[in-house]
């Protein structure tokens, strides 16, 4: 499969040198790196996610206006002085998509993250330890799950006078583990049974590094898949929570972009250029994070390995 | 050595743990150094359990276990890993037994990382390659492999060599060999026996009545989670009393007869699943010297 992508020379080991019977590397993590470079999936996807990362991070020093700011004729299609065009009302929309890409890296990073971080160890927990414990935490559990999320964002956005990216991002952390907790829980158990945790546990080894180190390896493609769509799911809530007018109460981020851009009625004017970077992107950024989590189930999976 | 005194261990099932399974049900033996004892039984009759409790897998819910005299349900972490040190398990399905994302000698460097914390590299690979030798293993062709690129004969051996890098005094071999290949089997059946020359005593557990034949000094025969005879090898298999333990032994297969030839008798029912009849209280009687049978 890999002769069918383009050869990149800064890989010259992937390509000449044939596969030993027995790879080289000794240690684990060196294994690894071994795998991973020499999967594209993985780092064709890496690159993409890199590029909109460094975008984010490079791109609103390259403009000089304002995100709100009226700063050119209506509705024009790109240009040199407007890279992506301007809104129907003059707005540059490069500026907003730079800073919007930066937002939604954070709500993305941050929400999935804290997601991530809650879902897991609730699932972790309630699948290894089971009997009593992951029947409260499955209590807790279904709470989160029907919690009225936008009721409760309503309360608290009546109490919060500024509102900013931070604060979103941890909302949607705090309410969008319920799923994975569950999915996890699910995995976690299923594998607890196995022998190796048990001959892990008659080695002495505390249950804190069971779960991290023999239970966690053996779903990290699925905890990296995890976290992509949770990570995605915040960049989709923030975009939902700022259309309604419940998102930060400044700034810009891609869903709020493309919500304009609808509201606006762009598609049927047809300023393509409103709505198709960040609708691109996001779609870009998920898609490659799915790539990779192909590659990345090829590197954790010996099994899956071409050599 | 170990002492295994009027143990019982429920299971809840069902939704909220309104149901009971009494997996084992006041159960007692003993251990002794340098001894060999079949616990033999048909799947369900609660062996595997009792291993498990054995190793400090699962809690008991009545009664003691007791190592060396010191019960081990009290053990501390610290305590629990010295009763390791000398007390392991081996179980029934090699290829569960390893973790499928590590190469299969992860065991080795888990038991130094936990056990020997400040041995050396090449001196500790010695010891290493030398357990892997004792098992009969060349080491080149099962150190720095995927456990899907050995054998199950192979990865049980290897789970023997893991343990026997500690100071062993107890093996729980839970059905070690009965996902083996016929071709394979005797070679780890006589690696075991061979261990009891280092003093070591093993609990090995069976539902394969020959197995345990072969290899212990003594027998138990459990029966749904209770024993119903036990005694010197010799004398169960050749004068059993429980008719349990007659009919288990009229029901196997012998090299010499085919099933046409089959005595009717030993087409008694040899046991249901459990259901329905209530098992009326028992004791264990003591018939000659060392040998006990369960009566009502
Ligand atoms: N974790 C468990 N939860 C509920 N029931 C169990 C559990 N483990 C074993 N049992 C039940 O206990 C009984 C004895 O099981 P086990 O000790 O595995 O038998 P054996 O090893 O002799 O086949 C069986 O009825 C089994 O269903
Ligand atoms: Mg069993």
């Amino acid at each position: 499969m890999s002769d069918t992508l383009p050869r990149d020379t800064t890989l010259p080991a992937a390509e000449g040198v044939p596969a030993p019977a027995a790879p080289a590397p000794r240690s684990r993590r060196s294994e690894f790196l071994y795998f991973a470079l020499r999967n594209p999936k993985l780092w064709i996807g890496g690159l993409v996610v890199l590029f909109f990362a460094v975008t984010a991070v490079v791109g609103p020093r390259l403009t000089d206006y304002g995100v709100q700011e009226y700063v050119g004729p209506p509705a024009s299609p790109p240009s040199a002085e407007h890279w992506f065009g301007t809104t129907t009302f003059g707005q540059d929309v490069f500026t907003q998509f730079v800073h919007g890409l930066g937002a939604s890296f954070i709500v993305g990073l941050l929400g999935g993250g804290i997601a991530a971080i809650v879902g897991m160890t609730v699932g972790f927990v309630a699948g290894y330890r089971g009997g009593i414990v992951d029947e409260v935490l499955n209590v807790m559990t279904n709470i989160v799950l029907v919690l009225p999320t936008l009721a409760v964002l309503i309360i608290i956005a009546a109490y919060l006078e500024v509102r900013g990216v931070v604060t979103e991002a941890v909302f949607i952390g705090l309410t969008s583990w319920p799923w994975a907790a569950r999915a996890i829980r699910a995995q976690t158990f299923s594998l607890a049974a196995r022998d190796f945790v048990d001959l892990a546990r008659l080695t002495g080894v505390p249950t804190r590094k069971i779960i991290l180190g023999e239970i966690a390896p053996n779903m990290s493609s699925y905890l990296f898949m995890t976290f992509i769509l949770l990570f995605g799911g915040a960049i989709l809530a923030a975009a939902t929570l700022d259309f309604i007018g419940l998102g930060p109460t400044d700034g810009m981020s891609l869903g709020l972009m493309m919500n304009n851009a609808v509201l606006w009625s762009a598609l049927q004017l047809g300023l393509w250029w409103w709505f198709v970077p960040p609708g691109l992107a996001i779609a870009l950024i998920v898609g490659s994070l799915y790539f990779m989590n192909v590659g990345l189930d090829e590197v954790f999976n010996p099994r899956l390995r071409t050599t | 050595m170990l002492e295994f005194d009027s143990v019982t261990k429920e299971f809840r099932v069902g939704a909220f743990g309104r149901l009971t399974i009494t997996a084992v049900d006041d159960v007692s033996f003993r251990i002794a150094p340098g001894e060999i004892v079949s616990l033999i039984g048909e799947s369900g009759s609660g062996k595997s359990t009792i291993g498990r409790m054995i190793l400090r897998l699962t809690p008991a819910t009545k009664g003691t276990i007791r190592f060396d005299g010191v019960d081990v349900s009290t053990l501390g972490r610290k305590e629990l890993k010295e009763y390791y040190r000398h007390v392991q398990g081996v179980f029934q399905d090699p290829f569960s037994s390893f973790n499928p994302v590590f190469k299969a000698d992860r065991v080795f460097e888990m038991l130094r990382s936990q056990f020997y914390p400040d041995r050396s590299g090449s001196e500790w690979e010695d010891r290493v390659a030398k357990a892997v030798e004792d098992v009969g293993l060349n080491p080149v062709q099962v150190l720095n492999r995927y456990p899907h690129q050995l054998s199950g004969g192979q990865l049980q051996r290897m789970l023997l060599a893991r343990a026997l890098l500690l100071d062993l005094r107890l093996l729980v071999a839970d059905e070690v060999i009965s996902m083996l290949d016929a071709s394979t089997r005797v070679g780890v059946l006589n690696l075991l026996a061979e261990l009891r020359e280092r003093g070591l005593s093993i609990l090995f557990i069976t539902h394969d009545l020959a197995l345990g034949y072969y290899i212990s000094d003594r027998t138990i025969i459990l029966r749904r989670g209770s024993i119903v005879e036990m005694g010197d090898t010799r004398r169960v298999f050749q004068d059993p009393r429980h008719p349990y333990t007659q009919t288990l032994l009229a029901s196997v297969p012998q090299m010499e007869w085919r099933w046409r030839d089959r005595p009717v008798s030993a087409a008694v029912p040899v046991d249901g699943d459990g259901t329905g009849d209530a098992e009326p209280v028992t004791v264990l009687e003591e018939v000659e010297p060392g040998h006990w049978v369960a009566v009502s």
